[in-house]
């Protein structure tokens, strides 16, 4: 494949920014978007709108079918079972707060477990705490161990008789980890605890067999997958679906509404209440396309290429500290700098239009026990070169030079 | 954009040796702010004595050069004055790195003024103005007695 054919597709990177070509180092908080995803939006909307599932008119029919096609592209992506198993939502968050909501809702009372890891963004954690507010249920962490990855028997360690479900990340957005999710629902299943992945990480940059990973839940984000915001994806074995109650009430999701009571819709429309984010639903149908075009495996390949190549380079630069040293690590560096805080290294970086991000990433938890306020974090996707990550060990040599190091 | 304008040699001297950095014993008033953003955070500790004059004044936190800077700056600056003037300086120092062009108290010296000036720096970069502004607000909250952790973000 070829990178620089891939970047050209990326209507972003055509034009300056600042004054300075592009260096987009931000890709684990959102992806670019290619220019086959931006013009599905355009079109959809200058020649095709209507809402979905409604109307019986042409328009409205048609934009059904475009809409239910994405769902089976997801399905195929990912290979569900049934396309029913495919839930759209507003992004992965919205995903993980539907699963602790029914669940918790139906399965989780005073003194019950939920394990999590230490590693979890924040809305793989708050969505739970509001459940221990609300029902004096427990939160465990399992623990990272050194390299910044959380191991099977880290995992094992913490399952009690208590523990009612298993929630955890594919892939840390902070040290790159990538978790043993088959090992881990294997262990769960044997136990009889069901397993929540929270894929955001997972799913822009591994091949993903939801069968063969046999995941009870997979929380997907569309906009780190070169998809458009405000879409996410559910995907929930099928019994799951149909046990759990629904989430939200609303038009579209319903059976038969009656003063003294309702019956819910049938599958997938218990959970998409309302109106959806139509037009980004069609056009993360692109977003697939694209994916399946370049190959998931040619896109691990390259971002295995360039996570090689960024910590041999910055591993060099003396004051560098890269934060985890996981076995198996996704497209992910996070660093400090001895003597500048991570905002600053931001700042300056920008200067030169090298886009990364510093703070806590949304993993507090992590943070605290790594004893770090803050840290730079790059991160690639599949338009990056090792070029970009040249610049990157450049502004990093300015950014010392600044501080006097 | 220049970053020689917010990295200038006064904001890198006082970011990396913060004066009053610490906590002292008789404090009477204090106050949290944190930066939900980055995780920042500063507490601010200081004396009123009888008249109404800040006798001391510390800070414990971390954050980035500029918090740093700015809160090391501020606690040099309003050691000794009456807490009346110490409001009007964080009013003024505020609207300065919100809007106006220069610092209009009289209580300032002028090399005092060039100090604070050095912060104004921030004004083009809006998701770093929090940064400089997170401990002056800090202050305000101590002096007031408020419970409120301060929060840059609403």
């Amino acid at each position: 494949m070829n990178i620089d054919d891939i970047k050209r597709e990326f209507p972003i990177f055509d034009d300056k920014i600042q004054n300075n070509d592009l260096v987009y180092l931000d890709s684990a908080n959102s992806s670019q978007k290619p220019r086959v995803v931006v013009d599905r939006i355009y079109d959809f909307y200058t020649k095709e709108f209507s809402n979905v599932g409604r109307s019986v008119h042409y328009l409205a029919v048609a934009a059904t079918n475009l809409y239910e096609q994405t769902r089976v592209s997801v399905q195929k992506y990912i290979n569900a079972k049934d396309k029913d198993e495919i839930v759209f939502t507003k992004g992965a968050t919205e995903a993980i707060n539907l699963v602790a909501n029914t669940f918790g809702q139906k399965y989780l009372s005073e003194g019950d477990e939920v394990l999590l890891t230490e590693l979890e963004h924040h809305s793989n954690y708050v969505p739970w705490h509001f459940l221990r507010k609300a029902k004096n249920i427990k939160i465990e962490f399992a623990e990272i161990n050194d390299n910044g990855e959380v191991t099977l028997e880290a995992i094992e360690k913490k399952i009690t008789n208590k523990t009612k479900i298993i929630s955890v990340s594919h892939l840390s957005n902070v040290t790159g980890a990538i978790l043993p999710i088959k090992e881990i629902v294997q262990l769960a299943h044997s136990k009889n605890i069901p397993v929540l992945i929270d894929g955001c990480q997972g799913a822009p940059h591994l091949k993903l067999d939801m069968q063969d990973i046999d995941c009870d839940f997979y929380a997907i984000s569309g906009h780190k997958m070169y998809g458009p915001t405000g879409i996410g994806i559910l995907y929930a074995k099928k019994k799951w679906l149909e046990d759990l109650p629904p989430y939200q009430g609303g038009g579209g999701m319903i059976n038969e509404v009656k003063k003294e009571g309702i019956t819910y819709g049938e599958l997938p429309n218990k959970y998409e209440a309302g109106t959806m984010a139509t037009a980004q639903v069609i056009a993360f149908n692109e977003s697939i396309k694209f994916m399946e075009k370049i190959g998931i495996q040619n896109i691990e390949k390259h971002e295995k290429e360039l996570l090689d190549y960024g910590l041999e380079k910055l591993r060099k630069n003396n004051s560098v500290n890269i934060i985890g040293n996981p076995k198996e690590k996704g497209g992910v560096i996070s660093f400090t700098i001895e003597g500048v805080h991570p905002h600053d290294i931001a700042t300056i970086l920008d200067e030169d239009g090298v886009a990364i991000r510093a703070g806590h990433h949304c993993c507090q938890i992590l943070h605290d026990k790594l004893n770090l306020p803050a840290t730079a974090r790059a991160s690639f996707g599949v338009y990056n070169t090792k070029d970009d990550i040249d610049k990157l060990d450049e502004a990093i040599n300015k950014c010392k030079k600044i501080f006097n190091l | 954009m220049d970053l020689k304008d917010l990295y200038q040699e006064i904001i890198l001297d006082h970011g990396k040796n913060p004066r009053n950095l610490g906590r002292f014993d008789n404090y009477n008033k204090d106050a949290k702010g944190n930066n939900p953003l980055c995780g920042d955070n500063v507490h601010v500790y200081l004396r009123l004595n009888e008249n109404k004059k800040v006798e001391d004044i510390a800070f414990e936190g971390h954050g980035c050069a500029i918090s740093m800077a700015s809160a090391s700056i501020m606690t040099d600056m309003v050691r000794g004055k009456e807490e009346k003037e110490v409001k009007e300086i964080v009013t003024d120092f505020l609207g300065m790195i919100k809007e106006k062009d220069s610092l209009e108290t009289n209580i300032l010296k002028d090399d005092e003024k060039t100090k604070l000036m050095s912060l104004s720096g921030v004004k083009q970069y809006p998701m770093r103005v929090k940064c400089a502004t997170l401990s002056w607000h800090t202050l305000t909250s101590a002096l007031d007695n408020s419970d409120q952790i301060v929060k840059t973000e609403e």
